[in-house]
């Protein structure tokens, strides 16, 4: 059997339906009666089961068959959701990302799963649950008209009536000679879901896609328009014979709620239904063999990380090209050849943003890991903490995006086993029981900034400098001359724990100099700022490797520097009587702030070639939410340029984050603002 | 380290700094240019130029007479921009002239003269004597070491 050829996209998958399931099962936690993430856990489970009982690996299929088992208890409200309960479901997804690691590193999937099987079906005995997963193999062809709708869409129905949907039903009918049918049904489908919500629709997504129906198809909608409006809305649709909508009597269903008897056939369809309807909607059809995939899921295909970074190499060079022919073109005059030019370089730039954002990935995927981990250590450390993530959104290439991970668990754990105080003590401290730990992820100019806080005990000055007189980093003089801030960065020096117990959470304190060693590697840089009593927060500071960015040419005295767009808040000319002088740094009132300048020409020691007119050009800049300006002689204007390292030799140069090269052959030096404002 | 200036014969490039001549091995070198326009690189040491466009990639160029305390002079026609190979690093050398690819027996090679009170010079690994010339046999990995550099670059923050 050509088995290897899907292993990969299996293990993907499985990896993607764990992670899925990890975070609606910590949602779940929280809000144990959401019928809607138990659908979702619960078709994660069967999409694994599926799959792995189609790759042979019986053990994963075991267990997520007995989850399955109690994921339907639990949303036939047959089984009571229980912390106890939750933690066994959280052990047997450990068990089944054990099992797929053990795949994806050539294993055979093989694990003793008895006992964990045993817990699910013990916990599953103790109810009357019917027994229903064998047959959720079998998805229903019956295309029934009239629409019958089971416990979980009626629960559904019922919360939007309190929410104040109104609950219709359409019946659309196409005209005969309507070619593409199911181009039309996608069309309704998206009208329908800009007004509210499918449903439900018979016959199934499935069907309706396949063209499997004859004219008519129903569609169950929730929406705050009016039944007027709806029609309206789908009669846009060409090619549609007649709609009829009425709306459901939702109030029937609550007094007639214990006498539907629910088939579990139909239930399993209308749960994948769903997700498909959700899916054409964005435009896109579940891949073939995969039904019911987790996120809103696009059309995708993997690529190898390395023909990105050749495509992106060959672009580089088009663009260092590009910035020559524009150069020849405005020299040459040639109205033709500008006009070609100028269309080369629209279709490039967009060119430009398809292959940058490929390689973009949102810290989310590492993140998504992180709540999971947070709940088994506090559970293990006796400590309640809780997780707030914020900027999960923000992009990162994908090879910074691989390697952030470990540091970041090791920044996480030092928080929680230094940082948060336990529950008892922060009681007596006047806190919340509970700690909190954020995780932010934002840009700034050309980096992306992570921050790991926690609101606990701070840092102890005194127990890091004696640790560190101790392990023989500092001397004792040294000791009591040293700034906070700089007693802090001691915490990154090899060899250096202060935990007074060496737990197995945070390690022997190997993890903080490992931390800023791989943030370094990553050409980033880590620092770490604490109030006593209130908190520590760790800030991880990332290049994006973006290595085509869009900056401003600027000139100073004969020399052309680059400064980031992405830095520049923007440009001002002022006069050289608007420029203060405070306590020997110059300043000037812009907008009403106070912004110290800082003067090019003397930082950068350029040669004088040019006189002053009196004018000053400026440029503002920013990091974070401080800001800078920056003189310089005159502006020259924007410019897409490819960023070029130094090379080894010169590797790290003082306020400079690499170089690029110009239209005319020479060097640019790229500015980099983040050095420049402390 | 190149080992080949240890057996038989080697090839070297030869140049002329002030009035002496200097050889680097030709496995380190990856080609000689003509002077061009050089970008200066703010807060780095002094002899460090700045950077070239070397067909699209950005190389550091250092001044071989600032390097080694010879007196600057300006650039002129005859000077050669020499691209050399170290530890991973491409790195340009200025220098006046460069004219000549030499074979030399190792034999030929002697330890550098070692003297009470002399500059300590650690960069060069070899006299070469030809006939009446002498020819300085540079270790480039010294040259380029970038310890030198960071601590120069030291030396001027102190400044």
């Amino acid at each position: 059997m050509e088995k290897n050829q899907y292993l990969d996209m299996f293990i993907e998958e499985s990896k993607e339906h764990l992670l899925s399931m990890n975070k609606n099962l910590l949602e779940m936690e929280k809000n144990p009666s959401d019928p809607l993430l138990i659908s979702e856990i619960f078709r994660s489970a069967h999409t694994l089961k599926g799959m792995a009982a189609t790759m042979g690996y019986e053990d994963l299929a075991n267990i997520t068959h007995q989850m399955e088992n109690v994921l339907d208890g639990i949303r036939n409200n047959s089984i009571v959701v229980s912390s106890d309960l939750l933690d066994v479901v959280f052990e047997s997804v450990d068990v089944l990302e054990e099992i797929v690691m053990d795949i994806s590193s050539g294993g055979e999937g093989k694990r003793d799963v008895v006992t964990i099987v045993k817990k699910l079906e013990k916990i599953e005995q103790g109810t009357t649950i019917s027994e229903t997963s064998a047959t959720l193999e079998i998805a229903s062809t019956d295309s029934m008209l009239d629409q019958q709708f089971d416990n979980f869409e009626r629960t559904v129905l019922i919360q939007s009536k309190e929410q104040g949907f109104h609950a219709f039903q359409a019946h659309i009918h196409l005209r005969e000679d309507c070619i593409l049918k199911a181009a039309r049904v996608y069309m309704v489908f998206d009208v329908l879901e800009q007004v509210g919500e499918v449903i439900k629709s018979s016959p199934t997504v499935d069907q309706l896609e396949e063209e499997n129906f004859d004219l008519d198809f129903t569609i169950t909608l929730l929406t705050k328009d009016s039944v007027e409006d709806v029609k309206a809305k789908i009669f846009k649709v060409s090619e549609i014979d007649h709609v009829s909508i009425s709306e459901i009597n939702v109030e029937e269903f609550q007094s007639s709620e214990e006498l539907q008897e629910t088939e579990q056939v139909e239930k399993s369809e209308i749960v994948e239904n769903e997700t498909i309807s959700k899916e054409l909607t964005d435009s896109s059809k579940a891949t073939e063999g995969t039904r019911g995939s987790t996120s809103p899921s696009n059309k995708t295909i993997r690529v190898n990380i390395d023909r990105l970074d050749r495509l992106m190499n060959l672009f580089e060079e088009l663009v260092i090209d590009r910035g020559r022919l524009e150069q020849i073109s405005q020299d040459a005059k040639n109205e033709e050849l500008s006009e070609t030019v100028e269309h080369m370089s629209r279709i490039s730039g967009d060119l430009q943003n398809i292959i940058l954002t490929m390689r973009m990935v949102p810290v989310e995927q590492v993140f998504n890991r992180f709540p999971r981990m947070i709940r088994g250590l506090a559970k293990d450390l006796n400590k309640k903490i809780s997780l707030n993530i914020v900027g999960a959104e923000t992009e990162l290439d994908r090879t910074v995006i691989d390697e952030i991970g470990d540091p970041l668990v090791h920044l996480l754990r030092n928080s929680m086993d230094h940082g948060i105080e336990h529950p008892s003590n922060r009681a007596s401290k006047g806190k919340p029981e509970e700690g909190t730990i954020t995780l932010k992820a934002y840009h700034s100019g050309n980096h992306v900034f992570i921050e790991v806080s926690d609101d606990g005990a701070g840092i102890d000055r005194n127990r890091v400098t004696e640790r560190a007189v101790k392990n023989g980093i500092i001397t004792v003089d040294k000791s009591s001359t040293m700034q906070d801030k700089e007693v802090y960065e001691l915490l990154f020096s090899s060899g250096f724990s202060t935990a007074e117990k060496i737990s197995d959470v945070s390690g022997r304190g190997v993890g903080l100099d490992v931390v800023k060693n791989k943030i370094e590697s990553l050409g980033g840089n880590v620092f770490v700022d604490s109030v006593p009593g209130k908190g520590t927060t760790f800030s991880i500071q990332l290049p994006l490797t973006l290595s085509i960015i869009s900056v401003m040419l600027v000139e100073i005295q004969s020399e052309t520097y680059a400064i980031p767009l992405s830095s520049i808040i923007e440009t001002a000319i002022i006069k050289d009587e608007d420029i203060l002088v405070v306590h020997n740094q110059k300043v000037i009132d812009f907008r009403g702030k106070v912004v110290p300048l800082i003067d090019l020409t003397s930082f950068f020691d350029v040669p004088k070639s040019k006189e002053n007119n009196g004018y000053q050009s400026i440029v503002i800049v920013r990091k974070g939410d401080k800001i800078a300006g920056l003189v310089v002689n005159s502006f020259i204007g924007q410019k897409e340029i490819v960023l070029k390292s130094l090379g080894n030799y010169l590797s790290s140069v003082f306020a400079i984050s690499g170089a690029t090269i110009l239209g005319n052959g020479q060097v640019a030096l790229i500015l980099d603002c983040n050095s420049l404002i402390k | 380290m190149n080992t080949d200036i240890k057996v038989n014969d080697i090839k070297v490039i030869v140049f002329q700094l002030q009035n002496e001549e200097y050889g680097v091995s030709v496995e380190q070198v990856l080609s000689i240019e003509r002077f061009q326009h050089i970008t200066r690189v703010p807060r780095t040491a002094e002899f460090v130029k700045g950077v070239i466009n070397l067909r699209g990639v950005v190389t550091p160029v250092i001044d071989l007479r600032s390097r080694f305390g010879i007196e600057e002079k300006e650039f002129s026609d005859s000077s050669r921009i020499i691209i050399v190979t170290v530890e991973e690093m491409n790195v340009g050398l200025i220098v006046d002239a460069a004219n000549d690819v030499i074979d030399i027996s190792s034999s030929a090679i002697e330890p550098p003269p070692e003297v009470v009170g002399g500059i300590k010079t650690d960069y060069i690994r070899g006299v070469a004597k030809l006939d009446k010339r002498l020819l300085i046999i540079l270790n480039l990995n010294k040259v380029l070491s970038p310890d030198e550099l960071s601590e120069m670059q030291n030396l001027e923050e102190v400044q």
